[in-house]
């Protein structure tokens, strides 16, 4: 689990071994190296994106024991031991999720560089509000309150940390609005074991 | 950055056995903050404690002591907890009200808690700071301030802290529990955060290598009745310009006990204990509120740029004591 200093090639680096989407990959790395920068340069995952790289925009959002997190902010060596799911993880095969699908049919992104970040974003929030967390546009928190509608304004607010620059805010909201609807069919559905914990 | 040395911390006096007494050494939570940080240069750490593994990621309710928040809490997990959002419902929405949720889900409480000043001129190593660099001067004060700080600061330094959580926490008389090398120690947050002076520099009362453990709000009813409102630049994921946290327990017109605390206009979250005393025992009025909010404001301290901070401050306690009386009434 933790990285000990019997494995550590020098005190500033470490060999660890990351679990991505089922798959474990073991690699050393110099502690300085960042989840995202691991996922891109080290093994190939470039689905998840760099945008800002200081945890502002949330291109490079991940699923890290099935709860979203900005990958650009995680050190990789910290990482170890914990589920991570991205992008390249979230479809069947050749089946895309529903979020996925809902993105696709609503033209949820212009460029799509966003998008990943964009939709595992989304995936985390259909869970956060199927577990009945509120959040800061909800009126009344308290849990006799119930849980909120996942109304467009809950929708903006909950995916306010990724943002899109072409601007496709419209289709967005749309998009996880429609995955949200759908997901309570999702009985086969194609997530993650680590989402599925998260909603538990 | 500089590379760094990093152990995993498994139990807490392991955690602080590892750091010691190395100043150049520290703790590792959520790293929302400290890494971004180390990304700009503004922290050199050459050692790293990741402390997120250790069993202090428990929130505990009862009627008679209050809540105990483990410092490796989640803030989404302390967000969603279904005994603060009954009886501290403005701790939840002070908590929502911060960062984004992919933030939330990584930042611990005890994070939170130690988050430094998002004031432009800390996180630019080309500028002076004393906050950064003690001695090397303030630009804020004749620069670009108009987020900075009203109540509390000084010439040398008018950084405002950004948590919106220790906000709420300041309202409802957080305790601070840490483990030193000596042995365990507990802060009250109103002691927590050391006044700016002339060593903006030295932020916290805690000691030396202290590992935060946890935060304990006492048992207090008229935290069930409390809201936390917050204003910012756009709608959603931005730091405050003002925020405040209150409570109120109004019986037949009259203030039985309030609790006020502003956030985003010092160097600490601001518990405005004058406008408490100013309301206590007097009516619930829209005119009472007001004049409360004036004897807390009256310490303040504008620069050229942040005026406006002193009305936005007035409005929103007249705005919020006049929701929860309201609230109350019904």
């Amino acid at each position: 689990m933790a990285p000990t200093t019997s494995s550590a090639t020098t005190s500033t680096s470490s060999t660890i071994t990351l679990h991505v989407n089922g798959e474990k990959y073991t690699l050393p790395v110099d502690h300085r190296t960042t989840l995202l920068d691991a996922l891109r340069e080290r093994l190939d995952l470039t689905g998840t994106k760099k945008g800002c790289d200081q945890g502002q925009c949330g291109a490079c959002t991940v699923l890290l024991d099935g709860r979203r997190a900005v990958s650009c902010l995680q050190l990789a060596v910290a990482a170890e031991g914990r589920e991570i799911t991205t992008i390249e993880g979230v479809a069947d095969g050749e089946r895309l999720h529903p979020v996925q699908q809902a993105f696709l049919d609503l033209d949820g992104y212009q460029c799509g560089y966003c998008t990943p970040g964009q939709i595992c974003s989304a995936l985390a929030v259909i869970e956060e509000h199927a577990a009945g967390w509120p959040s800061a546009v909800t009126a009344d928190v308290r849990p006799e309150a119930g849980v909120p509608q996942l109304t467009p304004e809950e929708i903006r607010e909950r995916m306010s940390g990724n943002l899109c620059r072409c601007g496709a805010y419209v289709s967005i909201v749309q998009a996880v609005a429609r995955a949200a609807q759908s997901s309570d069919t999702r009985s086969s559905d194609t997530r993650s074991s680590e989402t599925k914990e998260a909603a538990a | 950055m500089r590379e760094f040395d990093y152990e995993r911390a498994h139990d807490v006096t392991g955690a602080v056995a590892l750091l010691g007494a190395d100043p150049d050494a520290r703790y590792l939570g959520g790293g929302t903050n400290l890494v971004d940080l180390m990304k700009s240069g503004v922290e050199r750490p050459a050692r790293l404690v990741d402390v997120r593994e250790l069993p202090l990621d428990r929130v505990e309710f009862t009627r008679n002591d209050g809540l105990r928040i483990g410092a490796t809490v989640t803030n989404s997990d302390l967000a969603a907890h279904p005994d603060v959002r009954r009886h501290y419902p403005a701790l939840t929405q002070a908590v929502l009200a911060g960062a984004s949720g992919q933030l939330r889900n990584m930042a611990t409480v005890g994070g939170n808690l130690l988050q430094r000043t998002r004031c432009g001129y800390f996180t630019d190593l080309a500028k002076p700071c004393n906050k950064r660099v003690p001695g090397s001067g303030c630009p804020a004060v004749e620069g670009e301030h108009h987020n900075h700080a009203i109540l509390g600061a000084s010439a040398h330094c008018v950084a405002t802290h950004p948590s919106d959580m220790a906000v709420a926490l300041t309202a409802f008389d957080a305790v601070i529990s840490y483990e030193t090398a000596d042995g365990p120690g507990k802060l009250p947050l109103a002691e927590f955060y050391l006044p700016v002076g002339d060593t903006p520099h030295l932020e916290t009362a805690l000691p030396p290598g202290a590992l935060i453990t946890g935060v304990t709000l006492p048992a207090a009813p008229v935290a069930a009745r409390s809201r936390y409102r917050k204003v910012r630049e756009r709608a959603s994921y931005a730091f405050a310009i003002g925020s405040i946290a209150a409570a109120l327990d109004v019986h037949d017109g009259v203030v039985r006990e309030v609790r006020l605390a502003f956030g985003a206009v010092a160097s600490r979250p601001w518990r405005a204990r004058a406008a408490e005393r100013a309301l206590t025992g007097g009516p619930a009025s829209a005119e009472a509120f007001a004049a409360a909010a004036d004897a807390e404001l009256e310490a303040a301290r504008t620069l050229p740029h942040n005026g406006y901070k002193v009305p936005l401050m007035r409005n929103l306690v007249v705005a919020m004591l006049t929701e929860l009386t309201e609230e109350a009434a019904r």
